[in-house]
């Protein structure tokens, strides 16, 4: 896991050399994007940021237990399955109800559920864990093994879903909101003036306020504590860690506790965003998940969190010109396009 | 007799089944590679085949697609000779993607191929959604033509057809079985045992990874061209992840991987568990139960019997 610092010091290596072109291309990529569509722009960073929830833990789990999480998409349908649950069975039941909270669709109850949908995907992770994964480690299994495990276990979760809520969308309690609306004219040189004319859902906005909630009290956590060192230390090197003294099986539970409760959070918040929900919601943005995570470094959890950002502008900016359908597929040629010129990624350790 | 044309049917899609589990032993089994977008070669094997033999639709008004090959209709040299045209250009579009993707990603870790494989299915299905000018878009392909209709009558022809796939598994079997045990094939296990030793015995490892990787894409690809010619439709909903794709994972972990009869015996076992359940009674059939219930086959074979039934015999060199 990279410090701030070697952040800094990977763009003082990028300031010089090869480097410097590939930063400058992307930047000049960037804007030429963002003047061309700056709706989708904002927009995209917003989405890309429920995207960034998800490469976190993909990556934790990367970084500590060293294995492809296939099954982390259908733990956000599952996390989805269960705020859904908790919005429209349990809740009603005990006379919490309610939507469309300030500028929001959805009500109140909906930051109740929240937690309690993590807490619930947390305890399905760490018994798996108990279930399966503690005895593959136990018999020294492969890496690519624990991850094809992984993938039955994404098949079995989501036909558990499918046996109790069916294949038909599903939705929260919603009411419409009005858009955000923000025109202005950006004033260039020489009397001309670019217009700029956004629209964002607010619902969009709540989930980058959440998403940089999270992505500081993951900060903190991993530097300012005690067992968020000892992540990091395991991240490093299991073995050294394990011999000063870090007991490295609570820390891999504390991997899929974090992993497990932001898949959660940000299977809840896909769906607010996308205003529906499907058993195989989770599944189909496993593409732009591990393009991010590949993108931002292996194992890497800043990575992840700008990864997400870039591959959320890259698919919605992309429907400026070529049809939305082909969104996944945008997120899977970016990736491809990394691995060929880049392939530890923005913020890699060399390890690829 | 109706209850033999029904055995027949199961047994065209367990053989094709097959045809799949033994692409797969190529890349996982023997090589090591894991692929969890096999319905990318599959559609892609299905669709070729399809596209090349079927006629362009008269008149053209009602469909989309205007590029049928209809090499049914121009391929006739004595015997139906577009078949095994067919069956090749399937081959040969599957392992066109192979190469191109496995090109990027074979030379990283492990996990990125099968993220890639992943992201090829994905894209494949996209494009044969989307492009309704290329293979008419969600309303699909449909009078695909029949591979050697006229090797038996039509009401025996589902027999016939199960001979023929039964015969061209037959050859892939033996194909494969060739290739592993040569030395190239002894080069792959020694990649999948132990790159590093591999790679200092001057094997080029990422050469090899991607001739297998190409190899079983290929197999698949034809799996893909018999499967279109059996059901003679094919949309993008066919190569659903479950039916194209998991189910031939447990197919193989079942039956045995790194052993290519145990690849095709898994087919059939598992196809006939499958087939089987839909005629239990009340919930046992639910098709979602159906669906956990493949996941948790595929984690308890690796838990409780990771070898399958026929696991991979042993090999003492013999000089």
């Amino acid at each position: 896991m990279a410090t701030m610092q070697a952040i800094a010091e990977r763009a003082r290596a990028a300031a010089g050399g090869r480097e410097a072109w590939w930063l400058a291309g992307a930047i000049a990529i960037g804007l030429v994007v963002t003047l061309a569509a700056p709706g989708k722009v904002v927009n995209g960073l917003l989405i890309g940021s429920v995207f960034a929830l998800g490469a976190i833990g993909i990556t934790l789990i990367y970084s500590i237990l060293r294995f492809a999480h296939i099954a982390h998409g259908d733990y956000m349908t599952l996390g989805a399955y269960m705020t859904l649950f908790l919005l429209t069975a349990a809740f009603p039941m005990v006379g919490i109800e309610g939507s469309g909270l300030g500028p929001f669709t959805f009500g109140y109850p909906l930051l109740l559920a929240l937690p309690i949908a993590a807490a619930v995907v947390i305890a399905f992770a760490i018994a798996v864990d108990f279930a399966v994964y503690r005895h593959l480690r136990a018999r020294g299994s492969n890496l690519v093994m624990m991850a094809m495990v992984s993938l039955g276990v994404a098949i079995a979760t989501r036909g558990l879903l499918q046996y109790f809520w069916g294949t038909d969308p599903q939705r929260y309690p919603r009411v419409s909101k009005p858009f955000y609306h923000f025109e202005f004219d950006l004033p260039l040189a020489g009397g001309l003036a670019l217009p700029f004319d956004i629209r964002v859902p607010p619902d969009n906005l709540f989930l980058g306020i959440m998403t940089v909630a999270l992505a500081a009290g993951l900060w903190l956590f991993l530097n300012k504590t005690r067992t968020g060192k000892a992540m990091r230390a395991t991240s490093d090197n299991m073995e050294l860690a394990r011999v000063s003294g870090i007991n490295t099986t609570r820390i891999i539970y504390w991997a899929w506790a974090i992993a497990a409760a932001y898949a959660a959070l940000a299977g809840a918040l896909l769906a607010v965003s996308q205003a529906q929900l499907l058993p195989h919601s989770g599944w189909k943005v496993l593409i732009p998940l591990f393009a991010a995570v590949t993108l931002g470094g292996i194992g890497n959890p800043w990575g992840a969190l700008v990864g997400g950002l870039i591959i959320g502008v890259s698919m919605e900016a992309s429907t400026e010109w070529v049809s939305p359908a082909y969104k996944p597929a945008i997120a899977f040629a970016i990736m491809l396009g990394a691995l060929l010129l880049r392939p530890r990624g923005i913020f890699g350790d060399g390890s690829s | 007799m109706d209850f033999l044309y029904f055995l027949a049917g199961l047994g065209i899609l367990a053989g094709i089944y097959g045809i799949f589990s033994l692409g797969l032993n190529v890349h996982w089994g023997y090589t090591g590679l894991f692929n969890i977008g096999i319905a990318g070669f599959f559609a892609l094997g299905a669709y070729t085949s399809a596209l090349l033999t079927t006629a362009p639709p008269s008149p053209d008004l009602f469909e989309d697609f205007k590029f049928g090959g209809n090499l049914a209709a121009t391929l006739r040299l004595g015997i139906d000779a577009w078949f095994i045209v067919a069956l090749a250009g399937a081959a040969a579009v599957s392992a066109a993607a192979a190469l191109a993707v496995g090109a990027i990603t074979l030379r990283l870790r492990d996990d990125y191929l099968a993220i890639s494989t992943l992201g090829i299915a994905e894209s494949v299905r996209l494009i044969f959604l989307n492009e309704k000018w290329l293979a008419n878009g969600s309303r699909g392909l449909y009078n695909i033509p029949k591979f050697l209709e006229g090797i038996a009558d039509p009401q025996n022809y589902d027999l016939a057809y199960f001979a023929v796939v039964m015969v061209v598994l037959a050859l892939l079997y033996v194909l494969v079985q060739r290739a592993i045990s040569s030395p190239w094939g002894r080069a792959l296990r020694a990649i999948r045992e132990d790159e590093t030793a591999a790679a200092a015995s001057g094997k080029n490892v990422f050469h090899f990874k991607l001739q297998a990787f190409v190899m079983g894409a290929a197999v698949m690809g034809v799996g893909g061209a018999l499967f279109a010619h059996g059901i003679r439709y094919v949309d993008p909903l066919v190569f659903d992840p479950l039916l194209a794709t998991f189910i031939i994972w447990v197919m193989l972990m079942i039956g045995g991987s790194g052993n290519n009869l145990g690849a095709i015996l898994g087919a059939f076992v598992v196809w006939a568990i499958w087939s089987g359940t839909q005629f239990l009674p009340g919930v046992f059939s639910d098709p979602h139960l159906r669906y956990f219930m493949i996941g948790f086959l595929l984690v308890a074979v690796i838990l409780a019997r990771p070898n399958g039934i026929l696991g991979e015999r042993l090999r003492v060199a013999r000089e």
